[in-house]
């Protein structure tokens, strides 16, 4: 008598599947949320402190980014890169998205930390003769940062939940592989719901992650 | 002193010599052309009302503002600018942060760093400006700290403690650095009344160390009392200046007996 096989059956047997699409999604996440930061960092500290030409360029390319839609970036890279006479794969361009985007949310975080720092912060660093950069990186930096700490765990989340959009340019992400999955299996509601807890436990993991560092580096 | 010693020093020289120190921000002209001098080892106090320069000044001093006309030479270095081919122009950042290390200024709201404890307030500037090795730092950091009467608190930060051992942490973070000249602007104006005496002590205990000293306050029997010369000022000039008891008692400008009269002592 044949029996329909059962959900757990197909899981194990998708497992291989999954499991990749898993690693490709935390991979694409970190990747954008590594370059992202760097690329905000440097933009953050460009528009706090830099002259009129060196800011532009910076607020234009956030202004612009944050304007447009995570899903038209994406695409946006996926089709203009090549046009450009750049040959990235579809993982990279979608890659690139992700960081230009990350990039943009944080520089604004980076700006915004510095400038709620009270001024007599850097104006102390100064009269006993640290130079700008020592003042940036002893004193002003590190306060930032911490002030900063859980808006950037929230913007890294909204990365892990935006690399989804990578399925559509045919990078074989945790959705993607769970899609193909389903195509054979028509198992949807089951996988659909088991890839929402796999992406849950990602963005749960940053979130702890985070906590336990806001802990760690709490001031009294 | 020895012979050599002697010689090398041109004594004459004042420690701090300002001449005709203009400062304006954009039309508002705050500064007036001030000329003031120190010698090594005063103490001198200004007051005035509200808005006539005084923070202005101290802060001209030491950089934090440009300033668009006059001198400021402090141990004989010009401050801030200089003169290349006739032409007035700012010294290198790192010239300026040189120069500040020469000086030190204890701030109205302490600005202690908040996320070092008070032992890392005191070293960061030894380490990471007079490049000292971290032993000779924290040796020198205790000893401030003790002398302001926080050793047992090194390890606090500056959210456990209170404004006026904040305030003598940020006095023996800018005197750690062993400047020739301390700025005081206001140091006690934050703090609750049962906090202004510690933190006046320590400065009287400074004074009489023999440490070169301007200060900013509104404590006019502690000016008095620690101060060699008191300087009016009023509307961005220097109105009157003199030892403390004849100012005090008997003021020659119509609007420095206003000001005494207007105050509490
Ligand atoms: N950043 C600034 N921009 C514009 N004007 C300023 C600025 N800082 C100070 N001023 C003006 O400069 C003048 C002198 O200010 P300053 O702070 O030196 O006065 P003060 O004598 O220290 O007064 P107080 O006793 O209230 O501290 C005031 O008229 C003030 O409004
Ligand atoms: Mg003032």
């Amino acid at each position: 008598m044949y029996e329909s096989p059962s959900w757990l059956h197909e899981l194990w047997s998708a497992r291989e599947a999954l499991w990749s699409g898993f690693l490709t999604s935390v991979q694409c996440s970190i990747l954008a949320i590594l370059l992202g930061t760097l690329i905000g960092v440097v933009a953050g500290l460009v528009l706090t402190y830099g002259r009129f030409w060196a800011r532009a360029p910076f607020r234009f390319y956030v202004d612009l980014i944050r304007g447009t839609p995570v899903f038209v970036l994406v695409l946006a890279c996926f089709y203009m890169a090549p046009a450009l006479g750049w040959q990235i794969n579809a993982f990279q361009a979608g890659v690139l998205g992700l960081t230009l985007f990350c990039g943009s949310h944080v520089a604004e975080i980076v700006r915004g930390a510095l400038q709620a720092l009270p001024r007599g912060q850097m104006e102390a660093s100064k009269a006993i003769g640290l130079t700008f950069y020592q003042a940036l990186g002893y004193v002003l930096l590190p306060q930032a940062m911490r002030q900063m700490l859980p808006t950037w765990v929230n913007s890294s989340t909204e990365i892990v939940k935006a690399s989804t959009l990578l399925s559509v340019i045919g990078v074989a992400e945790l959705l993607l592989s769970t899609q193909q999955i389903i195509a054979r299996t028509f198992m949807t509601l089951e996988f659909y719901l088991f890839a929402g807890f796999l992406f849950f436990i990602i963005n749960y993991a940053i979130e702890l992650l985070g906590r336990h560092i806001e802990k760690r580096v709490a001031l009294p | 002193m020895t012979h050599v010693a002697a010689s090398t020093q041109n004594t004459s020289q004042a420690l701090l010599e300002i001449r005709g120190l203009h400062k304006q921000y954009g039309q508002l002209e705050v500064l007036k052309g001030v000329d003031l001098t120190m010698q090594r080892g005063n103490v001198v106090t200004l007051i005035g009302s509200s808005g006539s320069g005084k923070t202005t000044l101290l802060r001209c001093v030491n950089m934090l503002e440009e300033f668009q006309g006059g001198r400021i030479l402090l141990e004989g270095e010009s401050i801030g600018y200089h003169e290349v081919n006739g032409k007035r122009v700012r010294h290198s950042e790192n010239v300026i942060a040189r120069h500040r290390a020469m000086t030190g200024m204890a701030f109205q709201q302490f600005n202690l760093f908040p996320h070092l404890t008070a032992l890392q307030n005191v070293t960061l500037g030894l380490l990471k400006v007079k490049k000292l090795h971290k032993d000779e730092a924290v040796v020198l950091a205790e000893k401030w700290l003790e002398r302001v009467g926080l050793l047992a608190r090194r390890d606090h930060f500056p959210g456990q403690l209170s404004g006026g051992q904040q305030q003598r942490v940020a006095i023996a973070r800018a005197i750690a650095m062993k400047p020739s000249l301390m700025l005081f602007d206001e140091v006690t104006s934050a703090l609750d009344p049962e906090l202004v005496g510690e933190v006046l002590s320590v400065i009287k205990g400074l004074a009489e160390d023999g440490m070169t000293m301007l200060l900013v306050t509104h404590e006019m029997r502690f000016a008095f009392e620690v101060s060699d010369t008191i300087v009016f000022m009023n509307q961005g000039r220097i109105e009157e200046q003199g030892p403390p008891k004849d100012l005090f008692e008997r003021p020659q400008s119509p609007r420095l007996a206003e000001f005494l009269k207007s105050t509490r002592f």
